[in-house]
């Protein structure tokens, strides 16, 4: 995208300086915006990704990276998924990077929810010795990952058990953290987990 | 700053490659006239929407999002809009129907003008809706989502007075009331029949969902010896392999004691007569009585369509399928289950998404710029029983050359896991609340 507006300006200034224009494919269509793409998604994931749940997460403020690297992990069937299979293979490796971007941009708001505070004050400590080292902030930081802290818990359940089940890649290093988790406190541990990144508010 | 200045050096160059190179020196000669933000081009002009439906709303709202100064006024006859989608659930009691039940309120704190009245007319010349209250509203666009309507002709004996007692609900309200209400007092060992419409019909998969829901109600409420029947103009259907196997592994069907039978086209299943005293349905090879009839009519695009002239014979609005706009009235756009919009099926997210492009569209013209290049998703769930749902979704485009809204629906793999199937209603049911969030508040 980022060079096609690059280009697209040069020829511009080219028109300007010299009445002199470069016409590439008058027929080809012009790129689709990546907030045309991007409005699309909201049905489900809600108004500028911001997800009503509980279910279907919310994607806004994502890292633009992890989505990209998600919507690939759709697209190529190595992630598991119900809808988002198909739906990713219709887009190209460009648009997806337009959307990740467009998705990084908009505000992540917490999901209004409920939690138990026990498991949460478990799951504070379990983040706290486990994970806070890539989900910093208690979570709250998209830096390479998905936002934990305010994500809607019934998806945060379902990618964990698609994490733990195969379903879904992880790296080596989240791998050895998860069964370290559940060595010591069996599914307790990730339940404890989802309800404190689930009470975070920010 | 450089950014804004660079997108708009593309918008600019987009128009100069459209219209060719001699138009060149007069763009870059404009630039300075240009420079006025696309945004404060727009200001003051009116937009009027009509239906506060899926489509309207979004339409709505997204308009006001793109630019807060455009006045953009809904018009819609009903105070409430009652979500058709889903309404199956409430069919058999799983969902209310005060869940069902969307308030306007959200949209007015967007800035969005609510007028509860009926259109009776739009004039395309003067640009102005009137009112059966007896008012005008002048506009400079208006979009126009009125949803379905029924060929009340169709069927012999099934008109809207018979409806009252033998519902459609096919529009969610008090016909889904008056189903639940028949469901729940048949008799165990009674027959309920649902005539399923010809295509082209808003929400494809709805009959055989409704059917699949009203057997699992049968199921779990003490009528297991009750029967369903399909009759069916078509053939096929959207999902049907699916739905089959979920009814094969829920209902029986393919067996003896199915609770659900399905009569296709080819096997008789044309509806052509009812007796609304008797329920006796006459197919086009035998005829069936039923205990509970559900007749969904033939349909049409939404009256106040064909009332403004933006149907064509077959009863449904022809449009330019990149911008909504009428092919038959300039400065009206339609969209939702009354437009004409290639191979997307007629339901709410559709609707949603084409209220998108329509919105952008109706803003590029509104700003004197080139419509840009749509982009257009449905996906669509169906519940078949206790936590078992599937879907279908697709990504469609805008195909320059035949001028059309191509795209290829993908459904849920039949070897779909337990978990899947499982995971597919509770995303309905979020589904739900986003397309309700992203529509109307």
């Amino acid at each position: 995208m980022r060079k096609n507006k690059a280009s697209l300006l040069a020829v511009l200034l080219w028109g300007v300086a010299g009445g002199l224009v470069i016409v590439g494919n008058s027929s080809a269509a012009d790129p689709v915006t990546p907030r045309m793409l991007s409005y699309a998604c909201a049905g489900c994931h809600g108004t500028n990704g911001v997800s009503a749940g509980p279910a279907i997460p919310t994607i806004a403020g994502i890292d633009a990276d992890y989505f990209v690297s998600a919507m690939q992990g759709y697209k190529k069937d190595e992630w598991a998924s119900t809808v988002m299979g198909r739906l990713a293979k219709n887009y190209s490796d460009d648009q997806i990077i337009a959307m990740g971007k467009f998705f990084a941009k908009q505000q992540f708001v917490p999901a209004d929810q409920v939690v138990d505070s026990e498991k949460a004050a478990l799951g504070k400590s379990l983040h706290r010795q486990h994970c806070e080292k890539c989900h910093e902030n208690d979570g709250a930081s998209s830096e390479g990952t998905g936002v934990l802290a305010g994500q809607w818990m019934p998806y945060l359940h379902a990618a964990l058990h698609d994490y733990i089940s195969g379903m879904r890649p992880m790296s080596k290093n989240m791998e050895a953290k998860i069964d370290a988790v559940l060595k010591e406190h069996k599914k307790a541990g990730i339940e404890a987990l989802v309800h404190f990144y689930g009470s975070k508010s920010h | 700053m450089a950014v804004r200045a660079i997108e708009g050096g593309v918008v600019l160059m987009f128009n100069v490659n459209r219209r060719g190179f001699l138009k060149l020196t007069t763009a870059a000669a404009t630039i300075p006239a240009l420079s006025v933000p696309y945004i404060a081009r727009g200001a003051g002009q009116k937009v009027v929407v009509i239906g506060g439906g899926p489509g309207g709303a979004t339409a709505a709202k997204y308009i006001k999002m793109a630019n807060p100064q455009i006045h953009v006024t809904l018009i819609e006859s009903s105070k409430e809009y009652i979500a058709c989608f889903l309404s199956n659930e409430a069919l058999i009691g799983q969902r209310t129907m005060d869940s069902l039940t969307i308030s306007f309120d959200s949209l007015k704190k967007h800035g969005i003008h609510i007028i509860i009245e009926t259109v009776t007319g739009i004039d395309p010349t003067s640009k102005m809706v009137s009112t059966r209250e007896g008012n005008t509203h002048t506009y400079d666009r208006c979009v126009v989502a009125p949803g379905i309507d029924f060929r009340w002709d169709a069927i012999e004996g099934y008109n809207e007075r018979t409806s009252e007692t033998i519902p459609h609900a096919w529009r969610a309200g008090v016909q889904t009331s008056l189903l639940r209400k028949q469901i729940e007092s048949m008799r165990d060992g009674g027959t309920l029949i649902i005539v399923a419409p010809p295509n082209p019909f808003r929400c494809p998969p709805g009959p055989y969902e409704r059917a699949s829901l009203i057997a699992h109600y049968f199921k779990t409420h003490g009528k297991n010896k009750s029967k369903i029947i399909i009759l069916d103009p078509k053939d096929s259907f959207i999902k049907k392999e699916l739905f089959i196997q979920a009814w094969s592994r829920m209902y029986g069907y393919g067996t003896q004691d199915s609770m659900i039978q399905w009569v296709a086209g080819a096997e008789g299943g044309k509806v052509d007569k009812i007796d609304p005293k008797t329920l006796v349905v006459q197919a086009q090879i035998e005829d069936f009585k039923a205990d509970v009839l559900n007749v969904i009519p033939p349909q049409k695009a939404g009256a106040i369509a064909a009332t403004a002239g933006l149907t064509d014979h077959q009863g449904w609005c022809p449009v330019n399928q990149k911008t909504f706009e009428s092919t038959l009235h300039t400065g009206i756009h339609v969209i939702g289950d009354s437009c004409i919009a290639g191979s997307m099926p007629k339901s709410a997210y559709s609707a949603n998404a084409q209220a998108k492009v329509v919105a952008s569209a109706v803003m590029t013209s509104l700003e004197g710029r080139e419509p840009e290049t749509p982009s257009y998703v449905n996906t669509c769930y169906s519940i078949a029983g206790h936590n078992y749902g599937f879907s279908v979704a697709a990504v469609y485009t805008f195909d320059d050359d035949k001028k059309t809204i191509t795209g290829k629906a993908a459904v849920t793999a039949p070897d779909a896991s337990p978990v899947t199937l499982k995971r597919e209603v509770s995303y309905a049911h979020s589904w739900f609340k986003n397309i309700v969030a992203d529509s109307w508040q």
